[in-house]
């Protein structure tokens, strides 16, 4: 632990919600905002109702479905009886305990990572906690935002604390400026191609500089979203006054005359000048090109221009291996050009990329053209109902449908194959989503995780191209 | 939630890198509302043809390793989701205690909820205990003090000391919890002064 008395936007946030210190560097540490969705409370519920307690705070929670609702025909039944289960266990769940819920039919519903800023429910300080490890993504406000399981979940629920031990303060400064064809997503995968997927395990990751300062609230959430990719708790940036434009007369915001007491408070977060950090890594923003994933790990990323590494030109032998195994599952040979293979499939969408900045920087490479005659299918899946309003009004609807997308209801999609939108055995999928596990998208499916501007290239061309030249 | 003290067991090599919990347990079989009966869906992939026929000689089912409570594997172990459904899946494999160089944050902390012990050693220990557990060898975890021993060879590992007491006593951390009732409720009356916003009226 740095010896000294300035703080780190972490260190605050931590200290500003310690219940009871417990020494050896962990506290009891108080929740002020819990997401809940269909899949990881259930069991929570269950575990309160069989000891009999009840949820401490209902004014602390907002619960909406998201990942397993399909996002088209939602007038029909679900056609997974155990997907209904679950959704109908979160509403009787929801009606129990007297919580605040957005059911599927409310033009809110969303993914809870998009639904929470929008509402103004995420707010610069609080501790907020979701059953989802995306829960990162909500650090963009300046709030110490992360994912817990279950049984964490039941915890938060009866005693509105965790039980935590403080990580450790990583800076990643971003200098220069945001390079032509590059948004928050090519920047994302650039650190996490820098620091490995286990770079951040311990860490809770502030990310600075000119090109994190010039970013919108939408592409600070990009890059607080993959925070988890690279092992970090959470992901933080410092609240600004794009931050506090954002937050004004959202329905969970302070309200007039309690707002402009928070505006002080939220500028105070920021990390004292001189606050030491355990690890600072540097990246050149003007070095960074738009990025794509070849392997089975958001660490296996390359630049467009890039091609596919050899196993052997890595020296950890678990890394070759690893490698090796991912090429064989992707079909790649090594020193295949990225822009060489034919693409099966284009997903738009996920609590990375569904937000309306996103639906715009996809619109706007799309406007005119027409989705490779190959590609199975093309889906543009905004983060919630209000999103898709917002694209409906500016007429992106119409951008995406005319080049043969289909313009689908909210929800976590393709992102996670748990709902009916999968990709099939040994397709290519160009994603905008976070995570390109073996068999993510659907058993044996191939994701490529791009940013909203390359996956709409990619849909139009058929194969990556480096958007900068399209 | 069970004890854990001590366990002396052979061990199932599972010797690969980012292990991750899409891996572990995939998403489509995240759907039931209980606890129990992911077991089946344990590493899957690994453990199945796409088809659903049984992969020949896979560590998981292996005459070899049945019997296995220790699981040997790679650098960060658990990375992605923070489903707690992998720890419940690799619990009714048989599995109490994962030893690998290094631990995903959020899975570690849902393995302790569930009993399971997670051992963080280095490389070159891990890849001697794969070896041992290659040759069935039995591999003695002591959580008290901290130690791994096999045959003649001793390791001691660090862990969380507010974690390793709820190992061994097997609490209630909810109910733990509640007995700082007052604390909690000293640190909120406190904070709707400071934070009145965070506080519905």
């Amino acid at each position: 632990m740095p010896q000294s008395n300035k703080m780190t936007m972490y260190d605050k946030i931590w200290a500003n919600h310690i219940v009871e210190d417990r020494g050896d560097g962990s506290a009891l540490l108080y929740i002020d905002r819990h997401l809940v969705h269909e899949v990881t409370s259930p069991q929570a519920f269950d575990g309160l109702r069989a000891s009999g307690r009840t949820v401490h705070r209902p004014d602390s929670i907002i619960a909406v479905p998201d990942h397993n609702v399909p996002t088209k025909d939602r007038h029909l039944p679900n056609p997974d009886p155990m997907s209904t289960a679950q959704l109908d266990a979160l509403e009787a769940n929801v009606k129990d305990f007297g919580l605040d819920y957005i059911p599927v039919d409310d033009a809110r519903q969303g993914i809870v990572h998009v639904v929470g800023p929008e509402q103004g429910f995420t707010q610069p300080g609080v501790t907020l906690v979701c059953g989802d490890s995306h829960t990162s993504t909500h650090g963009a406000f300046g709030a110490l935002a992360f994912g817990i399981g279950t049984s964490e979940v039941e915890h938060v629920l009866a005693t509105q604390t965790l039980l935590l031990r403080k990580s450790k303060n990583m800076r990643v400064t971003v200098t220069g400026e945001m390079p032509t064809g590059c948004s928050a997503k090519d920047v994302a995968l650039a650190i996490i191609g820098a620091l490995g997927t286990a770079g951040g395990t311990g860490y809770v990751i502030e990310y600075a500089g000119p090109v994190i300062e010039g970013l919108s609230m939408e592409g600070r959430m990009t890059l607080c979203n993959m925070a988890i990719e690279a092992g970090a708790r959470a992901g933080l940036v410092a609240p600004d006054d794009k931050t506090i434009d954002y937050m004004r007369g959202r329905p969970y915001a302070p309200k007039a005359g309690q707002f402009e007491a928070a505006v002080p408070f939220w500028k105070a977060l920021s990390s004292d000048e001189g606050a030491v950090f355990d690890k600072e890594v540097m990246i050149v923003g003007s070095e960074i090109v738009p990025q794509v994933t070849w392997g089975t790990s958001p660490e296996d990323v390359v630049a467009v221009t890039g091609r596919v590494p050899a196993p052997e030109s890595f020296s950890d032998p678990a890394k070759q291996e690893a490698v090796a195994k991912a090429l064989n599952y992707m079909g790649y040979a090594p020193g295949t050009g990225m822009t060489e293979f034919p693409i099966d499939r284009v997903f738009i969408g996920s609590c990375t990329n569904s937000r309306i900045e996103d639906m715009r920087e996809a619109a706007a490479v799309i406007k005119g053209r027409k989705v490779a005659d190959h590609i199975i299918e093309a889906m543009v899946v905004p983060g919630s109902g209000l999103v898709k309003l917002q694209a409906e009004e500016e007429g992106l609807d119409r951008i995406f449908t005319d080049a043969g997308f289909q313009w689908r209801d909210p929800g976590c999609s393709m992102c996670l194959a748990m709902n009916p939108d999968k990709a099939g055995p040994g397709e290519h999928v160009a994603s905008t989503s976070n995570r390109n596990f073996v068999g993510r998208q659907g058993p044996g499916s191939r994701t490529h995780l791009v940013s909203p501007a390359m996956a709409a290239a990619a849909a139009i061309a058929g194969h990556f191209v480096d958007v900068r030249d399209f | 939630m069970k004890k854990f003290t001590e366990i002396r067991s052979i061990a199932t090599p599972f010797p690969r890198v980012n292990i991750d919990t899409d891996i572990i347990i995939p998403a489509k079989h995240l759907k039931s509302i209980k606890r129990t009966g992911f077991g089946d869906h344990a590493f899957e992939t690994i453990r199945f043809e796409a088809d659903g026929t049984p992969i020949q000689d896979n560590v998981f089912d292996c005459d070899r390793y049945k019997g296995a409570s220790i699981l040997v594997t790679g650098d960060n172990f658990g990375c992605g989701s923070s489903r707690e459904h992998a720890p419940w899946a690799i619990s009714e494999l048989g599995f109490r205690c994962i030893i690998a160089p290094s631990f995903a944050d959020i899975f570690a902390g849902n393995c302790v909820k569930n009993g399971i012990l997670t051992v963080a050693l280095p490389q070159t220990d891990v890849d001697a205990l794969v070896l041992a557990a290659e040759a069935g060898h039995k591999i003695c975890v002591n959580l008290p003090n901290q130690t791994v021993t096999c045959g003649n060879a001793h390791y001691e590992f660090d862990f969380n000391s507010a974690h390793k007491q709820m190992l061994l006593d097997g609490l209630d951390e909810v109910g733990q919890t509640l007995k700082s009732a007052a604390a909690i409720s000293t640190y909120e009356d406190k904070q709707k002064l400071t934070t009145p916003w965070l506080f519905k009226a």
